[in-house]
């Protein structure tokens, strides 16, 4: 899978300390030792990473051999499909050995929590469908082969020989191959809900058992062939529907998994990297720069800047000292802090906006696709036609039971929902597909359809439109002398506007000035000795300067005023070109963020977005889209911050991207995989399509219905008629899925 | 008409076969990697001698 992980935030050093790598060279000299260990100590753990680059024969073999070659590795198997390679290792062999063997051979690893990745649930259902599929098939042609005898006029003994083998084949084929659609009735039955399952259900037994009843009666007409026909093609439509949903939950599930909950927990001084359930409130935990807070807490020692951007949609760092205090999720960006653990785990804010969350999500289940709307009356319908039919013939031919059953049967199996069954999942399964291949992942089932009736959309600024990455925007206002102190000061930090400013400098081909001394306070900024003085760049207050309303760093050099080096955020790259389509598509934009009013107001200016709002609050957003609903606008939510999540799961539809919180992305019914955002634009135009193609497919089987119901009425269709009937309306619903693009 | 005995039959006996085959194939789970089994066909690595 395609998961795309390498914009996931990740970071190596949240795995703390690493083992030693030969954990035991003696057992490698005395391998009956090794083996007598080995059936000692039989919980070997096993390890999952994520291999986004590998994709060629000789990938597979250079990672297995090079996983394999590593000490208490038992075995290592890439799986290409997925992307993904399963270690089985002994206890002491840990991730980030093995993620820098891996490395150290080309390709870039990811490790992936195996708890979350549920995969052999789902497998068994679909393994389930397909040997039905594979067994309605065999009987299919087989039934089909001796059918083609009937028709073409096999007589008499002949014809009885051939019905009596093909019921053979055809009943206990309809038994095995029918249960998904006998299972889903029955339920519905029990609830008192008539679904499209029902007359599927009623056509199968009653085409096999009016089949049946002929045969021993010599009579002409048997449709087994119809009964495994109709079978083979709605457990086709079945079984892509579960592999469109399949492969969906996997990926979702191997982004859950790439964050490894894990937080370094200081045990009587010592460093120790423990699971996240394990860590109760109380403990201190140790966050390196560059790390995300794994829990919530007080900050016990350390002072340092905290990024909230995604929780509160802040662009500018917030300062850290003893005593403030810290929420999961949040990333420390300069110094070390060691936290005293306030919640952990469930108890986090992050975990209770989760919960949240699902109880938003709950309240979406109730969107009818248009497949349930189309059954609804469908369903009738078809029943009606069919007790009408049977009741008619009873009447007109004087209590004819088996003529009036024929007649009955053969109504059903024509307007059996045979392509109906297959027009959604074809259509649904070629545009998620094709989505997949632009880098969006279609979470959930209806998501497709909703996405086709958005008329609004709504984006969250910072993390969304931009990518939460500074860029520096006034060196020139700057003298240069100015600059190259500035440059020289930056480079010592690792600090995102430092960085940035760094970068900037570099390439303004600015050489960086003599600075000695060079010294990062954390949380504050660096400070240095240039020409004898003392020189700061950091936060203003720090600096004895003024802030400025924008995101900014100020350099202070003893002589005059703090000089304000200022920032905007980096737009993700196509978040231009999507903005133009959507509005060429004739969608009303808007923007709201959690950010300062200057930074809002620039960037909308600069992506043409003319409605915005700035410091908004978490419930002002999830507010702005119940409005927006409330006025009769289906709202499509883009966002990735926790403050979005109530937003994101009380709009129409929505999307995230893959750098998002989990609980954003859980939030929401697609995920951007990849950082371009262009991609959002053909999806809406791809959604709209499929949905039309949805409606032609349902008008196509209609059709195939209005000619081949009336034959069916009045007694002239024969099992050929319906056979015919119905390959060809799947085939054409299949075709018109496919011209999708 | 008595050819209809053998043929029916063997008709029956070799679409058995392979139905039997693909469901040996679903149980030994070999649809769970089709890009990987496709590739791994190429390597070399266990040409001379086959895997331990």
């Amino acid at each position: 899978m395609s998961a795309a992980p390498g914009s996931q935030s990740f970071d190596p050093q949240e795995f703390g300390t690493v083992g030693a790598a030969s954990a035991c060279p003696a057992c490698v000299a005395a391998p009956s030792a090794e083996r007598l260990a080995q059936m000692a100590q039989p919980q070997h753990a096993r390890l999952m990473f994520s291999l986004p680059a590998v994709h060629c024969a000789a990938c597979i073999s250079t990672v297995e051999n090079a996983v394999q070659a590593l000490p208490g590795v038992q075995s290592a198997r890439v799986n290409l499909t997925l992307r993904r390679v399963s270690v089985e290792a002994d206890a002491d062999v840990t991730a980030p050995d093995l993620i820098r063997v891996m490395q150290g051979v080309g390709y870039e690893a990811h490790e992936l929590d195996p708890g979350l990745l549920s995969a052999t649930e789902t497998d068994k259902q679909g393994r389930d469908l397909l040997m039905r599929l594979g067994v309605a098939f065999f009987s299919m042609m087989n039934v089909m082969l001796l059918s083609v005898a009937v028709w073409s006029g096999a007589e008499a003994a002949t014809r009885d020989l051939f019905h009596w083998i093909s019921a053979a084949i055809a009943i206990p084929t309809v038994i095995f191959a029918g249960q998904p659609f006998f299972k889903s009735a029955w339920a519905g039955l029990k609830v008192g809900r008539l679904g499209m399952d029902f007359p599927i259900s009623l056509a199968l037994v009653l085409a096999s058992s009016i089949s049946l009843y002929e045969t021993i009666h010599s009579g002409h007409h048997a449709y087994f062939d119809a009964a495994v026909m109709l079978s083979f093609f709605l457990l086709l439509g079945r079984y892509l529907d579960h592999r469109t949903r399949a492969v969906a939950r996997s990926a979702a599930e191997e982004l859950a998994a790439l964050e490894v909950p894990r937080a370094t927990v200081l045990v009587e001084g010592a460093e120790v990297v423990r699971a996240i359930t394990e860590v109760v409130a109380g403990d201190l935990v140790r966050v390196r720069p560059g790390g995300r807070m794994p829990v919530d807490g007080v900050v016990e020692s350390g002072t340092s800047e905290v990024d909230r951007s995604l929780l509160t949609g802040e662009s500018l760092p917030v300062f850290a000292g003893p005593g403030s205090s810290v929420s999961a999720g949040e990333v420390n960006l300069t110094g070390p802090l060691t936290l005293r653990v306030t919640a952990a785990g469930k108890d986090s804010s992050l975990h209770r906006m989760a919960d949240l969350v699902a109880v938003a999500e709950s309240a979406r289940t109730k969107y009818t696709t248009l497949a349930e709307r189309a059954a609804s009356w469908y369903s009738p319908l078809v029943h009606l036609l069919s007790f009408s039919a049977f009741g008619f013939w009873m009447w007109k031919t004087g209590g004819d039971l088996r003529f009036a059953i024929n007649i009955s049967a053969a109504v059903l199996i024509i307007t059996c929902p045979c392509a109906l069954g297959l027009a959604v999942p074809a259509v649904v399964t070629s545009a998620s597909g094709r989505l997949f291949r632009k880098g969006l992942l279609i979470k959930h089932g209806t998501a497709l359809e909703r996405l086709a009736q958005v008329d609004t959309v709504v984006f969250d600024k910072t993390g969304t439109l931009t990518m939460g990455a500074p860029e520096a925007t006034n060196l020139a206002d700057h003298p240069r002398p100015a600059v190259e102190v500035a440059a020289a000061l930056a480079m010592a930090s690792s600090h995102p506007l430092a960085t940035a400013l760094a970068e900037a400098a570099r390439a303004a081909g600015i050489h960086p000035a003599r600075v000695e001394e060079l010294r990062e306070v954390p949380g504050y900024g660096i400070e240095g000795l240039w020409k004898g003085q003392r020189v700061r760049l950091g936060r203003a207050d720090w600096c004895g300067g003024e802030g400025v309303a924008m995101t900014a760093t100020y350099l202070c050099t003893g002589e005059g005023r703090a000089r304000a080096f200022t920032f905007t955020d980096r737009l993700r790259p196509g978040a231009e070109a999507a903005i133009a389509s959507l509005k060429a598509q004739g969608m009303a934009l808007r923007l709201i963020s959690g950010d300062s009013a200057g930074a809002v107001a620039a960037l909308a200016a600069r992506v043409g977005v003319a409605d915005w709002t700035a410091g908004a609050l978490p419930a002002e957003k999830a507010a702005l889209v119940r409005d927006l609903t409330a006025a009769g606008h289906r709202v499509l939510m883009v966002g990735d911050g926790l403050n979005d999540t109530a937003a994101l799961a009380g709009a129409h539809v929505s999307i995230s991207p893959a750098s998002a919180l989990d609980a954003a992305r859980t939030a929401s019914d697609i995920v951007l995989l990849g950082q371009d955002m262009a991609p959002i634009g053909d999806a809406l135009r791809i959604s709209r399509q499929a949905t039309r193609r949805i409606v032609e497919n349902f008008g196509l089987s209609a059709g195939y219905n209005v000619i081949a119901v009336p034959l069916a009425l009045v007694g002239m269709a024969t099992p050929l008629a319906a056979a015919l009937a119905m390959s060809l309306s799947s085939i054409t619903v299949s075709l018109n899925a496919l011209r999708l693009k | 008409m008595e050819i209809l005995s053998f043929l029916i039959p063997i008709s029956l006996i070799l679409g058995g076969i392979g139905l039997a085959a693909f469901v040996w194939a679903i149980r030994t789970k070999q649809f769970d990697d089709p890009a990987g089994d496709a590739n791994r066909i190429l390597t070399k690595d266990w040409d001379d001698h086959p895997r331990p």
